[in-house]
């Protein structure tokens, strides 16, 4: 080109500096969440807001626990035993027991990974298929599949919760699990469709000529080659079916909720406990911060459904 | 269309081997191999649909599952369309969508092109710009309520350090004026990074080479922006904006912990309206018949954009 490097360069710093004060910009609600996360309930809603205070983990024991306030004689006999007992017996109170955030954690994680397996393992043969064999109506199908996005999660809610309810499918894992994985589904197809199709057919056709069956080579040549999509179309199911809300507020109450809709009810005495919130929240979303750093080649490919590849 | 796919299956034809095989036949592997999907599709999409498609023509209140269900023909449709509540939940909808992907296009777009310029650390950066739109909105939009918070909170602390206001003179989500745009500002914040990446992907499919020739007709870098740059990003960019114009059109989960549809109903958008009266006034038929009405909105108006982004890619 033919411009001078020295306008070049001051353009290049101008940008950086811009981009960079957007990105910490941009930055600050997640910082502020994680930072809530240790901080006392006063320090929490100071005014003005507190950058620097003394980091408790009061949030992460008030997240965990139940409690209950005990009177100054019960709290001499029964002195702390460990340092979060001892947290808890400052304010005067007493561990009662278990909060619930635990299991809707654990709701998430089993939800999360069994939809994930199975829309992967689905969306992998389906995606072979489409791939490798001539389907007739292929398009169409494929169009059916992607289709089954476009609906609001609200509109197929009403017919799903009157099935799941004559099914006995309400508020249980298998439920959730059946329709995270109807939802991921589409993404998984389409993006592993797109992962397959750009492994060389010559492979399959030597190992074809080597004497496998069309199944073994699928399995010896296909899916080693197609590893790093199927994880980054694992990683984005999981992420979705990680994050849903509408579908998980509707169709579970108890037993099979999942944390999205748990979180936003953690309450403490008089309004909601930010803190404790802020904790919650950040041990659910720094999981996806990391998936989303290893996952940045293929981020853009996972947003648009393989539609653009770079 | 039910078994029409999984029959045409069975027809299929090897592509390009004319091989001995042994084992499976290609035509049993490839059936064996899609029809999971499309089962699981058709019993969990296709089949509530259809059921929700004959609801929509009932009374029926899912509340009461023993009361009998009598056929109304078209008048929940005919209710639905001559409700001024409804549309005025549309015009809400509308105007958060307007505001969105105004803004997500401008910023988005604008970022891009910044991080084109590929300054050092461009990659690093761009990962950190990527985070919020991987976060789950409803945890997100929750504890935006807190940031949101007058006094306390920490964005009216910084809009009133900026303007010289009293953080405690306003409040984002309970004004009536101003709650429209605290789920503008927060989607916006949120969904930029997706506009940004498709823009980026378009940008830095640009080959030097169009640059150079327009260097050499002594193009200035304003006219090389406007009749090079802009025209071969759009199609990204009309992608992105598909993207982000159904999804937010479908948006739930963000706004309902933000706002909740309040204050009054300013921020209703669709999708919260049609939560209240399918699983608040359980008017199952009603609210089925609206589900119709969104879903054939959204599919009409993805089409027709989608032919529109058709001819300017075939451009």
């Amino acid at each position: 080109m033919s411009s001078i490097t020295e306008p070049r360069q001051t353009w290049k710093l101008a940008a950086g500096l811009l981009v960079v004060f957007y990105a910490l910009v941009t930055l600050l609600p997640l910082l502020w969440i994680i930072s809530t996360g240790f901080k006392t309930p006063s320090d929490s809603i100071a005014y003005p807001p507190k950058i620097l205070f003394e980091p408790t983990f009061e949030g992460y024991v008030n997240l965990f626990t139940t409690q209950t306030r005990q009177s100054e004689e019960f709290l001499a006999n029964n002195p702390p035993t460990n340092w979060y007992e001892q947290l808890v017996h400052d304010k005067g109170m007493v561990i009662a027991g278990p909060s619930r955030y635990g299991e809707r954690f654990f709701n998430s994680l089993i939800i999360g990974f069994g939809s994930t397996f199975l829309s992967v393992f689905l969306g992998t043969l389906a995606a072979y298929a489409f791939s490798r064999y001539r389907v007739p109506l292929k398009d169409d199908l494929l169009f059916f599949i992607l289709s089954t996005r476009m609906m609001p999660p609200i509109a197929v809610a009403i017919p799903i919760f009157l099935m799941f309810r004559s099914l006995g499918l309400s508020d249980t894992h298998a439920g959730m699990i059946l329709l995270y994985t109807a939802v991921n589904l589409s993404l998984a197809v389409w993006l592993l469709k797109g992962f397959i199709d750009e492994i060389p057919l010559e492979y399959e056709e030597a190992a074809l000529i080597d004497g496998y069956t069309r199944f073994q080579a699928f399995r010896k040549v296909v899916l080693p080659q197609a590893t790093t999509g199927i994880a980054s179309t694992a990683i984005f199911c999981l992420i979705f079916s990680w994050n849903e809300y509408a579908f998980a507020v509707l169709l579970t109450s108890g037993s099979a909720q999942t944390a999205p809709p748990f979180i936003p009810t953690i309450i403490g005495v008089g309004g909601q406990d930010w803190p404790a919130v802020a904790a919650g929240a950040t041990l659910f979303l720094v999981p996806v911060m990391v998936f989303t750093i290893l996952l940045r080649k293929h981020l853009l490919r996972g947003i648009t459904f393989g539609a653009v590849r770079k | 269309m039910s078994s029409s796919p999984v029959d045409s299956v069975t027809k299929v034809m090897p592509q390009r081997f004319n091989r001995r095989l042994r084992g499976l036949s290609d035509r049993a592997i490839a059936w064996i191999f899609i029809a999971p999907t499309i089962l699981l599709l058709l019993a969990i999409n296709i089949f509530p649909l259809i059921w929700t498609i004959r609801l929509s023509f009932t009374n029926y209140r899912s509340n009461r599952p023993n009361a009998d269900i009598e056929f109304i023909g078209l008048r929940n449709y005919e209710r639905i369309l001559t409700d001024s509540d409804i549309w005025q939940t549309m015009q809400a909808t509308a105007h958060f969508l307007c505001w969105t992907l105004m803004l997500q296009v401008v910023i988005g777009f604008a970022l891009a092109w910044l991080i084109n310029s590929r300054f050092r650390g461009s990659n690093f950066w761009t990962t950190i710009i990527v985070l919020p739109m991987m976060l789950s909105p409803a945890v997100v939009g929750n504890f935006w309520t807190f940031l949101y918070q007058p006094q306390i909170g920490l964005f009216n602390y910084i809009i009133a350090f900026l303007t010289g206001t009293d953080p405690s003179s306003f409040t984002m989500i309970g004004d009536v004026d101003l709650a429209p745009w605290a789920i503008i500002i927060v989607d916006t914040w949120m969904w930029t990074p997706f506009v940004m990446l498709i823009c980026l992907a378009g940008l830095r499919a640009i080959p030097d080479y169009i640059y150079e020739a327009a260097e050499c007709d002594r193009a200035s870098k304003w006219r090389q922006f406007w009749t090079i740059t802009i025209p071969m990003v759009l199609p990204f960019l009309m992608l992105a904006v598909l993207f982000r114009g159904i999804e937010n059109f479908k948006m739930f989960d963000l706004v309902v912990l933000l706002t909740g549809g309040g204050p009054g109903s300013t921020t209703e958008l669709t999708s919260i309206n049609l939560k209240r009266e399918a699983f608040e006034k359980w008017r199952t038929g009603y609210a089925s018949a609206y589900a119709v009405i969104l879903f054939v909105t959204i599919f009409g108006l993805a089409s027709i954009y989608v032919k529109a982004l058709n001819q300017v890619k075939d451009r």
